[in-house]
């Protein structure tokens, strides 16, 4: 390596003083998910469960989380479908406005999530004629969660090549044989990569949700926000904060026992 | 349209096969046509009609919106001072956050990929990772706490001898750029890791100081990496109006213009006419960004 030592050690310096300054804000939730006070004094004076106590009996964050957790369900779901389907076509194919079908697979999500939440709620309500509701969520979620399933699909179909695929149509493999024989077990890392990001975004989404969702539905998002100025709430909060945290080792587990087979958005 | 097959797939043996197997258009047109119903149609669709009404106009008694084709809309933005100041406050803002979270990210990127030993390397992905799991809105509302007059910043901040920023906008560019860094450090750190360590030896080795390959070499390879990562910390930034009501004070950026427009004065034309500011902007950016290649590294 070229780096010098003095070099690396400024490297080595800055990196672990970023890392303590992004860990410094969450620490703090994890310690006042115990502080006494509700208004979070600093430092501490007195520490408790009760918080914790209290977030285990809510209601209102069990239905929160179980409306997150099958909202991004459905999301990823939609995208994988989609996702792999449009990556599929434009790896493989050479079409006109081929660049402008992967500029508007990026578009929902390099827009402002405010755009594409006024732009759905508009055409949700006056175009559609639908209420908001639950579903309105999902359509709403997958529409910009096709990009991450697509963006791990195409890195892994430009990397395979066509062979397999050429091999088992020469064997006579039909295209929908080939495609559950051959590049579906080729692409099943890649899917699973591209899978959990989109539930990532989904579940901590609130701005395009907050255009997007019926009065009765309510996502972890949407919970937060809604009690995180109550000072009775306002602790609940960190509790769920600290426990998504915790929550968070599961897929990053998954993706760390995919790791070198992730690419394109590594993690995003 | 035209289309081909990428290669080999047509001149397999002519043997009996399905239709689908012979026409690669049949198969194109089946695998493009359900996404770009959803894009194409459905979301292209509801951006379009949004931008119809901010050419329309609201009925001042009933509050709805009346088809009326006119630009007042786009003339009370452009002549009204406040809405000017909003939108380059905005735009500003989302500037510096992306430059603030470049400068950070770079060295840990570079640590991370050409630094560390493999386990670390390991070990720093997943310490980068494991914030984007956390709430959105708590890490937010953690720096208001520890901004706030008797947070732990006023302590840090005594025994660094500086004043805390309290609410305002220094403390929404800290949080944005917080919020958004594992955004920039991510694709910085693909992108370097694909720079083969032969390529800043061959460079050493051709006589250049770690500065001169670190700007000759290092830079070129990573910064459509660098434009990937920005376009998130950007349009993040740009639409955002959550972050700036914890912890901006009174401040508004453009995301609260359209927020109480649609809300509180429900007035869905102006409000469209606002968003188109940060439409405009990332599309040039997007423009602009595609030419790099930056796209592909997304």
């Amino acid at each position: 390596m070229v780096i010098s030592p003095g070099f690396k050690w400024v490297l080595r310096i800055a990196t672990f003083v970023a890392l303590a300054v992004i860990y410094v804000p969450l620490l703090l939730v994890v310690l006042n998910s115990f502080n006494a006070s509700q208004t979070f004094a600093w430092p501490p004076e007195d520490l408790t469960l009760e918080w914790w106590r209290r977030a285990a009996d809510s209601t209102g964050v069990r239905d929160a989380v179980l409306t997150s957790i099958q909202v991004a369900l459905l999301a990823t779901l939609v995208a994988l479908v989609l996702g792999t389907m449009a990556a599929m076509a434009l790896q493989r194919y050479r079409f006109f406005g081929r660049d402008a079908v992967s500029l508007l697979i990026i578009l929902p999500i390099a827009l402002p999530g405010i755009v594409t939440g006024i732009a759905l709620n508009n055409a949700f309500k006056t175009v559609f004629g639908w209420n908001l509701g639950f579903i309105t969520i999902v359509v709403a979620h997958a529409t910009f969660c096709i990009v991450t399933v697509f963006n791990n699909v195409i890195a892994r179909l430009r990397r395979l090549g066509m062979n397999l695929e050429e091999a088992s149509a020469d064997l006579g493999a039909g295209t929908f044989a080939t495609f559950r024989l051959v590049t579906f077990p080729m692409l099943r890392s890649a899917l699973i990569a591209g899978a959990l990001l989109a539930f990532a975004l989904s579940f901590d989404e609130i701005i395009v949700t907050t255009f997007t969702a019926g009065a009765d539905q309510q996502t972890l998002p949407l919970w937060i926000f809604n009690n995180l100025f109550r000072p009775n709430q306002a602790p609940v909060v960190n509790v769920v904060a600290v426990v998504l945290i915790l929550a968070s080792v599961i897929p990053i587990w998954i993706s760390q026992r995919l790791a070198g087979t992730t690419e394109g958005l590594a993690g995003r | 349209m035209t289309t081909t097959a990428v290669e080999g797939v047509e001149d397999a043996p002519a043997r009996r096969r399905a239709p689908l197997a012979r026409r690669a258009w049949l198969r194109l047109t089946l695998l493009i046509t359900p996404p770009m119903l959803w894009l194409g149609l459905a979301y292209l669709g509801a951006l379009a009609a949004l931008f119809v009404t901010a050419f329309w106009d609201q009925d001042p008694f009933t509050g709805n919106t009346i088809r009326h084709w006119n630009l007042d809309n786009f003339r009370l933005l452009w002549e009204s001072e406040v809405y000017r100041t909003i939108a380059f406050r905005t735009l500003w803002i989302a500037a510096l956050v992306t430059v603030v979270d470049i400068l950070i990210a770079f060295p840990i990127a570079l640590y991370m990929a050409k630094v560390a030993s493999p386990r670390l390397q390991k070990i720093l992905v997943v310490a980068v990772l494991t914030p984007l799991w956390a709430s959105y809105l708590v890490k937010a509302y953690a720096w208001r706490i520890m901004l706030s007059e008797k947070g732990m910043m006023h302590d840090v901040g005594r025994a660094l001898g500086v004043d805390t920023p309290g609410y305002g906008l220094t403390a929404t560019v800290i949080t944005l750029a917080y919020l958004w860094l594992p955004y920039m450090i991510l694709p910085i750190y693909a992108g370097l890791e694909r720079l083969p360590d032969s390529m800043l030896e061959a460079s050493a080795d051709l006589g250049a100081r770690g500065g001169h390959s670190l700007r000759r070499v290092v830079l070129p390879v990573v910064f459509p990496a660098i434009v990937a990562g920005s376009i998130f910390t950007f349009s993040l930034s740009l639409g955002d109006y959550i972050t700036v009501r914890i912890v901006g004070g009174a401040n508004q950026m453009l995301g609260n213009v359209v927020y109480d427009n649609i809300g509180a004065a429900n007035n869905l034309p102006f409000a469209a006419a606002v968003a188109t500011i940060p439409v405009v902007i990332m599309l040039v950016y997007l423009g602009a960004a595609r030419r790099t290649g930056a796209l592909d590294n997304v």
